[in-house]
């Protein structure tokens, strides 16, 4: 039975896969705080079919994948930043526009390219097959990166998301820490699509903090349970995905959801008094 | 008793005007002006109200005054070094975002700290400014828990932290009861004698304005300013109000009646 138990690690890509899973699970749920409670979810989702397309190409032509779709991703986060912040347009709308077209686009290219249908598959759903030593250093490098940022910009993150107005006449630069998100939420993107895929990030990046929120009323500790979920569901995920066999995006979403099912039944009571809805959306 | 506004600023200059707003006007879009033609001054050590009715501009001016809204003709100058506190109206705030009470005052700190967790000396800076505001046992509270008066004061409470020189409040009495609104008039009355200048709008004309030492009547354009016993006239209230008002005085106050309505004539048999 420990023969069994302990066969994910004799695969030298499965252990890089559940680092990947766990850093992936951590780096969502750390993100997806902001993005929730900003009311961000859709830009969250539409930011991953954005890259998609950038990752088709890549495929295609065949470019390192984060050097194309990071370019593309980057270019995508922050227009989709700036759109976010016009509201003579309807934001919802320019956002499904650009990144549906893009995701469209890939899915072309996966249609007139046979060759890179599994690899672009993979990338849809999640998969571990492939995770690399350099993938699971590229994510390492991008997770230390994204928790030095929060941890240093801590206090004008939390200003913006609570109250941008006041934050930008007390002298918080508000493009610049809104640029600084969508940088690090489409580099956590990146990072994390090929275990997660394309369909279910949105839903690592909404469920951890959303389910952190029911079991807590403070700002820094959503941040340390959301992340702490995040991780946790990204390693079990993974883990379960090798016995069951089942796309890793799937395991550790689902993971995601039996954790929320039971914050929401252990907390059925006070919810009444402490009401706190974020504002999320999964598609 | 001890200063609830303890850091009277030596950067700020006492004699040039904190803001001075200077024949401007606002409109968005291409619809009718916002404001017109306004011109104010706000100085080192005043308590300005403004008072109009719904929609009449005083948000926008308080917008203007913050920064937030830039006027389309005009000019407005604020003093160097100027910080300007805002208690916005308590509809706009999220009272379901995360944030205990400690949280919401500590985000403005000024003091320069990178790290998220707070350094003593802000600790005791944050527990000394709620315990002034008589909230230093909600410090941990989530902000949704708190009586309409406490959520004013936590804002208060985060103005104050961030050293403000000027504290813009729009309609800090809306929606609050009697009691509740003599507290804050009393605290906003204390705040001002301990130093700090303030600008509020509001609606209540008995409750709060006729109490204020000045205001100004605003409907898109200024209708009168000065003392509330120069203001508070049938002439000047029935121009901003476009409604005839009755104008009584009480222990020396004005004390407004709004215009009686003439039963119809069916019904006064």
């Amino acid at each position: 039975m420990w023969t069994t138990l302990a066969e994910p690690f004799n695969y030298g890509f499965l252990r890089h896969a559940l680092v990947v899973c766990t850093i992936a699970g951590a780096l969502c749920g750390l993100l997806g705080v902001f993005v929730t409670l900003r009311g961000m979810s859709y830009i969250g989702h539409g930011l991953s079919h954005a890259i998609f397309g950038g990752a088709a190409i890549c495929a295609t032509i065949g470019l390192n994948f984060f050097v194309g779709a990071g370019v593309w991703g980057v270019a995508s986060g922050l227009a989709v930043g700036r759109v976010s912040r016009r509201r003579a347009i309807s934001a919802d709308a320019a956002i499904g526009v650009i990144t549906t077209a893009s995701f469209a686009f890939g899915i072309a290219l996966l249609g007139l390219f046979s060759r890179v249908k599994q690899s672009i598959e993979a990338t849809i759903f999640g998969s571990v097959l492939g995770v690399s030593r350099s993938d699971m250093l590229i994510i390492l490098v991008i997770a230390v990166a994204t928790a030095s940022v929060v941890i240093y910009q801590y206090r004008p993150l939390l200003f913006t998301t609570f109250d941008p107005e006041v934050a930008g006449v007390s002298g918080v630069n508000i493009g610049r820490v809104d640029a600084l998100l969508m940088l690090m939420l489409t580099f956590a993107i990146l990072a994390s699509m090929k275990v997660l895929g394309v369909t279910l990030i949105a839903a690592a990046l909404v469920i951890p903090p959303t389910t952190a929120r029911l079991l807590t009323n403070s700002f820094n500790r959503m941040l340390a349970i959301s992340t702490t979920i995040g991780a946790l569901s990204g390693l079990v995920g993974m883990y379960l995905s090798f016995h069951l066999d089942v796309s890793s995006g799937a395991t550790i979403v689902l993971i995601n959801f039996v954790v929320f099912l039971f914050a929401y039944a252990a907390t059925a009571r006070s919810r009444s008094h402490t009401s706190t809805p974020v504002r999320a959306m999964v598609l | 008793m001890k200063s609830i506004h303890p850091t009277a600023k030596s950067h700020i200059d006492s004699i040039t005007p904190l803001v001075r707003v200077d024949q401007i006007s606002c409109r968005f879009g291409h619809g009718a002006p916002v404001l017109d033609d306004v011109s104010l001054i706000v100085r080192a050590g005043t308590f300005t109200g403004i008072v109009g009715p719904s929609g009449s501009g005083k948000t926008t001016l308080l917008r203007v005054l913050l920064g937030l809204v830039e006027p389309h003709q005009g000019e407005i100058e604020r003093q160097p070094g100027l910080r300007i506190g805002y208690v916005p109206q308590v509809e706009t705030i999220n009272w379901n975002f995360p944030v205990t009470v400690n949280e919401t005052v500590l985000m403005a700190s000024r003091t320069g700290r990178k790290w998220p967790w707070s350094s003593s000396a802000e600790k005791l800076a944050v527990a000394d400014v709620l315990e002034q505001l008589g909230i230093g046992d909600l410090a941990g509270r989530h902000i949704r828990e708190l009586s309409g008066g406490q959520q004013q004061r936590v804002f208060i409470a985060r103005a104050l932290y961030s050293s403000s020189d000027l504290l813009l409040m729009d309609e800090p009495t809306s929606g609050v009861d009697v009691r509740t609104r003599h507290e804050m008039l009393h605290l906003l009355s204390d705040l001002h004698h301990d130093g700090l200048s303030i600008v509020v709008t509001t609606h209540d004309l008995n409750g709060l304005a006729a109490h204020l030492p000045q205001l100004i009547c605003l409907n898109t354009t200024v209708m009168g300013a000065g003392a509330p016993t120069d203001v508070l006239t049938p002439t000047i209230l029935e121009k901003t109000y476009g409604a005839p008002m009755e104008v009584l005085e009480h222990a020396g106050m004005p004390l407004v009646i709004e215009g009686r309505h003439r039963p119809a004539a069916k019904w006064s048999s």
